[in-house]
């Protein structure tokens, strides 16, 4: 093993949280070196016009994806089964490369409810112990939501986010989500236009009582220049976002917003294709003193650094933890353990509806174009009697239709045969779908440790998942979906069929990529891995970003809460941190 | 038909491929913003001719396939004429049918639970070899020891209807594993661009209303709910862009 030159930083992962941290450290003067496994990736090199909208290419052979052979997980839905890896990406689909999921989201950018940080202590409050479901581990964050708005802020105007604000410091906003917490201004830049899909969504959900507003989008309803300078053009409406790179830079990205600032950077650098191996701690275990990674060639090099920021993907963070023996890892048979603990997903549904006489064009869309009511989110809405724990938004989204993977057919139709083609094209562009994302709750038995008999190119053993999704979670899929079938009937659907999430969990079919938790923050080292500000407790040079630091999950798309805890943790550093370098900015 | 940008980007798209497992690809220190890396380029166009992987015993099994899958019919061309066969073809002989990228160590154990997915040691070449035997033996063994293609459509439909609802399971022979690999691959040949082979002429795209790569739809934002007329775009443009007399 080669050893390199001192940097003061070390971040692993170049994407949102990775370029975040970097900048805002370059700025305050530190020598950032940031690791990246995958490839470079760029707008104008790599998402061009003329090969983008390729939909096998990237949507169904998944090229902008880390590929299994290099990395993958193995998967089971209970402790007593035996894990087997995933072979082939299915039910999610985590990033590669410069830009990382930031590349190919779909660009819904939320800020969580204030009650979903305190979530615990909300409910028992509100609805006493007896709410929460068996064998829970849910958790308050250990930050509260005046403490975070002003980084969503920050988060929403690096990107330029469109939308319409519901609560402007305490007033409600006409239009705009009336259970928001409050923010200290409204959006960037205006909704995006919108659909056929949204229009007839917003009437029925206003009909039936409801609170429709736009769905905020990081994807451009105008050109927009962020506080950094970097400019993104107004969206086409082209209908190749998630799994695709934005060939128009009209997606915010970690390209798109802030790398073309942060690479010019004379205190940046950037390694690409090369996979960081493990942490390197001091001889006490006390201290973090860089990492070590294997570059393309396959030489093994020391990166010493001052301060590590573990920046990868959810899962990898968790990985890197465990391989370096930062934190005590996660043991289901005792409770006991905080590495891998509190590994949660998303609970989605649909209800998908068939007209006669509408014509949706629905290729004709953005990642994040939609309407969206948050009356059954969160504690939104009066649990008392319901039996179940957290909330989903309902949405009417229009974001593709690409043909090999959006050609929904009514049930009963064959699959294949002169009846299948007719179907088909009678009702692909007659259809449309109303959709809803539900929080997935923390348990004693859904968590990620090291698997005992697979282990990746590099001999080192893979993540194992044990996941299900569990009574509670099915039991709020069931309620709101129940809520989104009149409203595809006032859309004047003639059929409707009505998908629930049910168990078991499958690792096959595409669900999101939104894995969270595994290195939970909290406000007690017995039960998180990290404290507020994303700081290991046990290793305070080591800081951990991501939604690996969920406790559980809301019933939104995380990137919002990842960019805005990214800042936090990155001022923490700046204002606090690097007074007293070495030292846990929280007291144990 | 080979240019030099193609080879280009093949040998980008192997080296992507196989990043890590040999010394071909380069780490890079990036400082600034480079113009280049990664170039992206289309994929070669897959055109008719010779088959690449399937036998010819194969790709005539494959065609009278596909063909009942998708009949020619009065809404339009069927699979074959829409060259699903071609576009099946071509992808096992690339990095699909190597299962490149796919997790392919071992142990691979013979019962795992439906939730846990794709199992199996064999890449799709190889799958379709071994499934494509295995019916051609059972076809032999139940229509009179005739081959798929001299199958009428009815003895086809009965075919891959039994295959389908796993009917024709036995210990030698995994009629469904091979009907879904098929059906799959079959539905993307058919709706994918046609630069891969298949979706000929877009007659999928026609078919649908789908207008294919034309990225900006603003226009079509302003007058929601209303009939798109402009005609589909591909990859590789629309047939008559093409130089007269030109291929293709």
């Amino acid at each position: 093993m080669r050893r390199l030159p001192r940097k003061d930083v070390v971040i692993v992962g170049l994407g949102w949280t990775g370029a975040i941290m970097g900048y805002e450290l370059c700025q305050a003067g530190l020598q950032v070196v940031a690791l990246e496994r995958g490839p470079w990736r760029d707008t104008a090199s790599d998402f061009n016009i003329g090969t983008a909208p390729d939909e096998l290419r990237y949507a169904i052979r998944n090229e902008l994806f880390v590929r299994p052979s290099q990395d993958t997980v193995t998967a089971r839905n209970t402790p007593d089964q035996t894990a087997l890896p995933i072979r082939r990406w299915g039910s999610f689909l985590p990033g590669n490369g410069v830009g990382g999921s930031g590349v190919h989201w779909n660009g819904h950018t939320w800020r969580f409810l204030p009650s979903d940080l305190n979530i615990r202590s909300h409910y028992k409050e509100r609805y006493g112990e007896g709410i929460f479901p068996e064998n829970h581990m849910i958790q308050d964050w250990g930050i509260g939501y005046d403490e975070l708005e002003p980084y969503y802020d920050k988060f929403e105007y690096l990107c330029g986010i469109a939308g319409q604000a519901g609560n402007i410091k305490g007033q409600i906003q006409p239009g705009g989500n009336p259970f928001e917490g409050w923010r200290q201004r409204g959006y960037p830049t205006p909704p995006l236009k919108m659909q056929l899909n949204q229009d007839l969504f917003t009437k029925a959900t206003t009909e039936l009582g409801m609170h429709p507003f736009p769905l905020p989008a990081a994807n451009m309803s105008q050109a927009y220049t962020n506080p950094l300078g970097v400019t993104q053009a107004p969206c086409t409406y082209c209908g190749f976002c998630e799994r695709f790179g934005c060939a128009n830079y009209s997606k915010s990205s970690p390209q798109t917003t802030i790398l073309p600032v942060l690479m010019r950077h004379p205190g940046f650098e950037a390694r690409t294709e090369c996979e960081v191996m493990r942490v390197l701690m001091s001889p006490d275990g006390k201290t973090a003193t860089g990492v070590t990674y294997i570059d393309a060639q396959g030489q093994e090099w020391e990166q010493p650094a001052d301060l590590v920021i573990l920046a990868a993907y959810q899962l990898w963070n968790v990985r890197l933890l465990l391989y370096s023996g930062i934190g005590k890892p996660y043991d289901v048979s005792t409770g006991e353990g905080v590495v891998g603990k509190n590994y949660a997903y998303q609970a989605n549904s649909s209800v998908n509806g068939f007209f006669d006489d509408k014509l949706f064009n629905s290729w004709a869309g953005a990642g994040a174009l939609g309407m969206t009511c948050d009356d059954y989110q969160g504690d939104a809405f009066d649990h008392t009697g319901l039996n179940f724990v957290g909330g989903a938004n309902i949405n009417g989204t229009t974001f593709h239709a690409r043909p090999i993977s959006a050609r929904p057919v009514p049930p009963g139709t064959p699959r294949w045969g002169s009846a299948w083609k007719k179907a088909t094209r009678d009702n692909y562009n007659t259809s449309t779908n109303v959709g809803s994302q539900g929080s997935v709750m923390s348990y004693r038995d859904c968590y990620l440790d090291l698997d005992p008999t697979y282990k990746d190119r590099l001999g080192r053993p893979l993540l194992r998942m044990t996941f299900d999704f569990k009574p509670n979670e099915e039991r709020m899929s069931a309620y709101v979906t129940e809520k989104m079938v009149p409203i595809m009937r006032a859309m004047g659907a003639k059929h409707i069929v009505a998908s629930p999430k049910k168990g078991p969990w499958s690792v096959v079919p595409y669900q999101t990529t939104h894995n969270t938790g595994g290195a939970i923050m909290g406000d007690n080292p017995r039960t998180s891995a990290v404290n507020k500000f994303q700081q290991t407790w046990d290793v305070p040079n080591v800081f951990v970003l991501g939604a690996s630091a969920f406790p559980q999950n809301a019933g939104y798309n995380p990137t919002g809460t990842v960019g805005a805890l990214a800042y936090y943790a990155a001022d923490a550093i700046k204002g606090q941190y690097l007074k007293n370098p070495g030292q846990p900015l929280v007291q144990a | 038909m080979t240019t030099p940008r193609g080879t280009r980007r093949r040998f980008l798209f192997a080296t992507t491929a196989l990043m890590g497992l040999v010394g071909t690809a380069t780490a890079r220190t990036i400082e600034g913003l480079p113009w280049t890396s990664n170039e992206v380029y289309p994929p070669p166009e897959a055109r008719p001719g010779p088959w690449l992987f399937l036998t010819a015993d194969e790709g005539a099994a494959i065609e009278a396939i596909v063909d009942r899958l998708i009949p020619a019919d009065e809404l339009g061309p069927g699979g074959k004429e829409a060259g699903c066969a071609v576009f099946i073809d071509r992808q096992l002989a690339g990095p699909y049918g190597r299962a490149d990228g796919v997790y392919m160590q071992g142990p691979f154990p013979p019962n795992p639970l439906p939730t846990q997915g794709f199992q199996s040691p064999l890449t799709p070449a190889q799958a379709y070899r071994k499934g494509l035997a295995g019916l051609a033996a059972h076809v032999a063994r139940n229509f009179g020891g005739r081959k798929v293609p001299q199958l009428s459509p009815e003895e086809l439909d009965r075919l891959l209807t039994a295959l389908e609802k796993r009917e024709a399971n036995s210990p030698e022979f995994n009629g469904g594993e091979i009907f879904d690999l098929i059906h799959n691959n079959t539905m993307e040949g058919f709706f994918a661009d046609p630069i891969y082979g298949g979706n000929r002429d877009m007659v999928a795209w026609k078919l649908i209303g789908f207008p294919g790569t034309r990225y900006d739809y603003r226009d079509v934002l302003a007058k929601t709910g209303t009939r798109y007329t402009m005609p589909p775009v591909s990859l590789l443009g629309r047939p008559e862009w093409r130089r007269v007399g030109a291929r293709g």
